[in-house]
């Protein structure tokens, strides 16, 4: 009922402004066409020139009023030239902005059709058209060379000493192994993936460097250290989206890519900066991959070595979460023996 | 025939509608050939405009329904329930439908109403008539072009109504989503739909691009050199040039990803594991699709966004009473933007693990695009500056799209550098750039063309209050709905999410998506008031009394106030100077088909 009220209302404010329309065509002819016409000039040249105030005032108060609600402070050090280059490009295109709004509204309303006007025939001026591509030219060649050398950078070989994690993305979750104490990760295969038994990633259980590889929920980083994520997917395009970081990277299933950070602030400096006691680093897809996309979240927690070093030491290898009876007794390199052995009778 | 006896047959065709209306009757047409499978490129352009604002209604109004749960999340609409059954139990759009209502409103915005409802239908409608011709070079084909574009459009339809839905991928269709019915509902038999609309689609597309290709280029009227052609006609031309050189890279990526769909082919598909099984296809690249597919896709951005200034430059002129500044830099940056349109497809792929080093050129040559399209507002702006502006509402979405055009432009350089693409890319921020430069604008450009050519069309004009009301309303609408969405975007809010409530990062803006959705919901409706207006003004309207009411130089107004097939019922005038000569030499305009006289100052 209430939905047939609304319709109603709608459709009844369509005829009102639809009849205002109608009888103030009458009017216009009745007034006479160049009576009219002066009107309509002046109520739009007043508007135009009311829009561009409002909208810019518009324009400061809008970011006055979300300016706090945007990410603060980077939290990696590779972001901060991001923001460095955003303030640098705002500054630059901001000042374009306003300048070329102004000059198309102000004109609009000064140059507005009035009696005994006349227009002033000015087809080109080669001089005006010169400055007005050189400028551009020389502004966009500054923007492009702080561009590039920033994004060298970010696409640079990570340090030797960067630890290395691997994300993998699934419909419609995030998936990290670490390497162990080998800081090496096991091969993997996407044929060997068996949920069943508890290989989410096809790790291939035979490569002596797979056995210590471990895969927490939780993606833990530590403060100050730069890491190397190696991103691949298991079915569809994903991407890793770090927004705090500023940084992001699609996940192709098939083709491995990489992308490094160092982190600058744990979670619980973050909680202070922030004044939010329920801070979290995110990781959001950024690549549409399914019905479930929204709700691809993966948590980060940045924390000092210490706390690193005691959250390592409780993780346990997958391998020994996948085989639980032989892990259990032996350690990593016998239960690879008896594997061989039961590989050998099968055969 | 001479001059003189131009002007002289103007002159009757002004005062003597009987003698023209005898004319008409010489061929008489039946309904079908008139209305249906017409020849007559006014008629397919009436017949692409007509479909293209069916489309727009049903993309516009597929966007509201996705704003109702980006903006209340956790209302429930009852009456959603009636219209989409089981996509929307309780009165609460699902996941799947929410993701088939994005793509399909991307889908037919850009190619279904901005490419074949824009450049379709004023393509069709002014390069005959500004050039000097009796028709397009193949009326044939022009006619095929828009049933090719009717039997896509049939196709798309019947998709939203299959069991299994829509294609749901998002508008760029990406494989694996895409190809693997196992991923995603919609990449079931709606993908397969989905491509074959899309195929007849890039058919219709060719056959109309060649044709305004070789009419322009073959079918001038004496006089009508390439340089004194109006802004429109060279704008329609680099669009035609563009579809017909990108279009054909998307169906061959599109016959690539059918293949992997049911040829069991690995064009795109490598190491896959769903639906708990892995499956056979190794080797293949999902980039290759997003090469092929923004090889078009890129183009297509302009494909859109130049008819719309080509019609804007037109309009801003005339209603300036001035030439257009800088006709020569105007061309200039068109075939700038034309060429540099081809080279910068994979800015939009930053972040898939491109090659850094190839990214850099990318960067520098999408950066590149900003110095023509400087230019080219530089040159708007300059064409108003001591003009003498009427405000028809033509003229007012003109200096609508010169101000959005602006601000999307200028985003622009923001995202085309790699090294802030890879924050902000896929975030709102880039639902912000491109809905305002290549949406809003092109929108603006749209209706400044329906608003100053539709009394070429009809023989009446629309009604102008409710032109201005419904620019307005759209126009603060337009900034009200996407200019808060950038700062979104600097928070890295993602698009394509169903639902931000879980996240700690993205839930701070829930009242402000709120708000957008409430101001989505207004700008809907105005529109309704022009499609009102529209439908209304060609029954109703005030009738065209005079055959040039905008006093505008271009050929389409020495035509008769209601143009029978053929456009001029005696013989095509012939053109003596180019089409911007307002307020030269103390008079208001001379006609293109005025000789220039003894003592006239050359421009």
């Amino acid at each position: 009922m209430s939905g047939f009220l609304a319709v109603l209302v709608v459709v009844l404010i369509f005829i009102v402004i639809f009849q205002i329309a109608k009888a103030s065509e009458y009017v216009s002819i009745l007034k006479g066409e160049k009576k009219a016409r002066e009107q309509s000039n002046r109520i739009n040249g007043f508007l135009l020139i009311a829009f561009l105030v409002l909208g810019l005032i518009g324009v400061y108060w809008c970011n006055d009023l979300l300016k706090g609600k945007i990410l603060g402070e980077s939290a990696s050090e590779q972001g901060k030239g991001v923001d460095t280059l955003i303030y640098v490009t705002l500054a630059i295109t901001g000042f374009v902005f306003v300048i070329t709004q102004v000059l198309l509204f102000w004109f609009a309303f000064k140059y507005q059709e009035k009696e005994g006007k006349t227009a002033f025939y000015f087809p080109h001026n080669n001089k005006l058209e010169v400055i007005w591509t050189v400028i551009p030219a020389i502004a966009l060649t500054i923007l492009v060379a702080f561009g590039l050398k920033h994004w060298f950078q970010l696409t640079s070989e990570a340090p030797k000493d960067a630890a290395v994690v691997e994300i993998t993305g699934k419909q419609f979750n995030w998936i990290y192994r670490y390497p162990g104490k080998d800081g090496q990760l096991g091969r993997r295969d996407f044929k060997n993936i068996d949920p069943a038994k508890g290989n989410e990633l096809g790790v291939d259980w035979n490569d002596p460097l797979s056995k210590d590889d471990f895969i927490p929920t939780e993606l833990h980083l530590v403060v100050g250290k730069p890491v190397k994520f190696v991103i691949g997917s298991r079915d569809v395009i994903h991407d890793v989206g770090l927004p705090h970081f500023r940084l992001k990277m699609d996940a192709v299933p098939g083709i491995p890519t990489t992308l490094w950070v160092t982190p600058r602030f744990t979670t619980k400096e973050m909680k202070e900066k922030t004044g939010n006691p329920d801070f979290t680093y995110e990781i959001s897809c950024d690549q549409m991959c399914g019905s479930g996309h929204y709700s691809m979240r993966g948590v980060i927690v940045v924390e000092t070595q210490e706390e690193y070093d005691k959250w390592v030491a409780s993780q346990k290898p997958a391998y020994e979460l996948a085989h639980p009876a032989e892990a259990a007794p032996a350690g990593a390199p016998k239960a690879d023996s008896t594997q061989k052995a039961v590989a050998a009778n099968i055969k | 025939m001479s001059n003189e006896a131009t002007l002289h047959s103007q002159q009757e065709v002004m005062h003597g509608a009987h003698d023209h209306h005898d004319h008409e009757h010489h061929h008489e047409d039946s309904f079908i050939s008139k209305y249906v499978f017409s020849m007559d490129h006014k008629m397919i352009a009436k017949q692409f405009l007509i479909t293209g604002i069916i489309w727009a209604v049903i993309g516009a109004f597929f966007s509201v329904l996705f704003r109702l749960q980006l903006g209340f999340p956790d209302a429930t609409f009852p009456w959603l329930e009636s219209i989409l059954g089981h996509w929307a139990k309780g009165g609460r759009i699902s996941a799947e439908a929410y993701y088939a209502l994005v793509t399909m409103h991307g889908t037919i915005l850009v190619f279904f109403v901005l490419t074949a409802g824009l450049s379709g239908t004023f393509s069709n409608l002014l390069i005959p008539l500004q050039v000097g011709a009796r028709d397009m070079a193949s009326p044939f084909m022009n006619c095929l072009s828009y049933w090719f574009f009717f039997l896509a459009s049939l196709v798309m339809m019947a998709s939203l109504f299959v069991q299994t839905g829509p294609a749901s991928g998002g508008w760029t269709m990406y494989p694996p989503l895409s190809a693997l019915g196992d991923a995603s509902i919609g990449s079931k038999i709606g993908v397969d739909l989905w491509l074959t609309s899309m195929a007849l689609f890039v058919v219709s597309q060719l056959l109309g691009g060649l044709n305004y290709i070789s009419t322009i280029l073959n079918m001038r009227t004496k006089g009508m050199a390439m340089t004194k052609m109006p802004l429109t006609i060279w704008a329609f031309f680099f669009t035609a040039v563009l579809g017909v050189l990108s279009f054909p890279v998307l169906l061959s990526g599109f016959i690539l990803l059918l293949m992997d769909r049911h040829a069991g082919t690995s064009f795109y598909l490598s190491d896959i594991f769903i639906a708990g099984k892995a499956l056979a296809n190794e080797g293949g690249s999902a980039i290759l699709y997003q090469h092929l597919f923004w090889f078009l896709g890129h183009p297509e951005v302009y494909i859109i966004v130049l008819p719309a200034m080509g019609m804007v430059s037109e309009v801003l002129a005339v209603n300036s009473r001035k030439p257009i500044f800088g006709y020569l830099a105007m061309i200039g940056s068109l075939f700038a933007i034309c060429i540099l349109a081809f080279l910068v497809w994979a800015h939009h792929m930053f972040v898939t693990g491109l090659n850094p080093f190839l990214g850099a050129f990318f960067v520098l040559l999408t950066l590149l695009i900003a110095v023509p399209s400087a230019i080219k507002v530089f040159n708007w702006i300059t064409t108003i500056w001591r003009g003498k502006i009427h405000f028809t509402p033509a003229s007012l979405f003109s200096i609508g799209f010169v101000s959005t055009f602006i601000s999307g432009g200028l985003t622009g350089i923001w995202l085309g550098n790699s090294s802030i693409d890879i924050h902000l890319h896929d975030t709102y921020f880039v639902i912000a750039h491109f809905h305002i430069v290549m949406g809003v604008s092109a929108f603006f450009g749209m209706f400044a063309g329906i608003y100053h050519w539709f009394p070429k069309m009809y023989g009446r004009f629309m009604n102008n209050t409710l032109g201005y009301i419904h620019f307005w309303i759209t126009l603060i609408g337009a900034y009200l709905i996407f200019w808060p969405m950038h700062y979104e975007g600097m928070a890295g809010m993602p698009r394509r999410y169903y639902d931000y409530s879980n996240w700690a990062s993205f839930n701070q803006f829930e009242p402000l998506n709120h708000f957008i959705s409430v101001v989505v919901i207004v700008v809907f409706a105005t529109q309704l008031l022009f499609i009102f207006n529209f439908f209304y003004s060609i029954f109703k309207g005030r009738k065209m009394t005079t055959q040039n009411p905008w006093k505008a130089t271009s050929l389409e107004w020495t035509t008769p106030i209601n143009p029978g097939h053929g456009n001029w019922p005696g013989e095509i005038p012939e053109v003596h100077r180019w089409a911007y000569d307002y307020s030269k030499d103390g008079r208001d305009f001379i006609p293109q088909t005025e000789p220039i006289g003894p003592n006239e100052s050359a421009h």
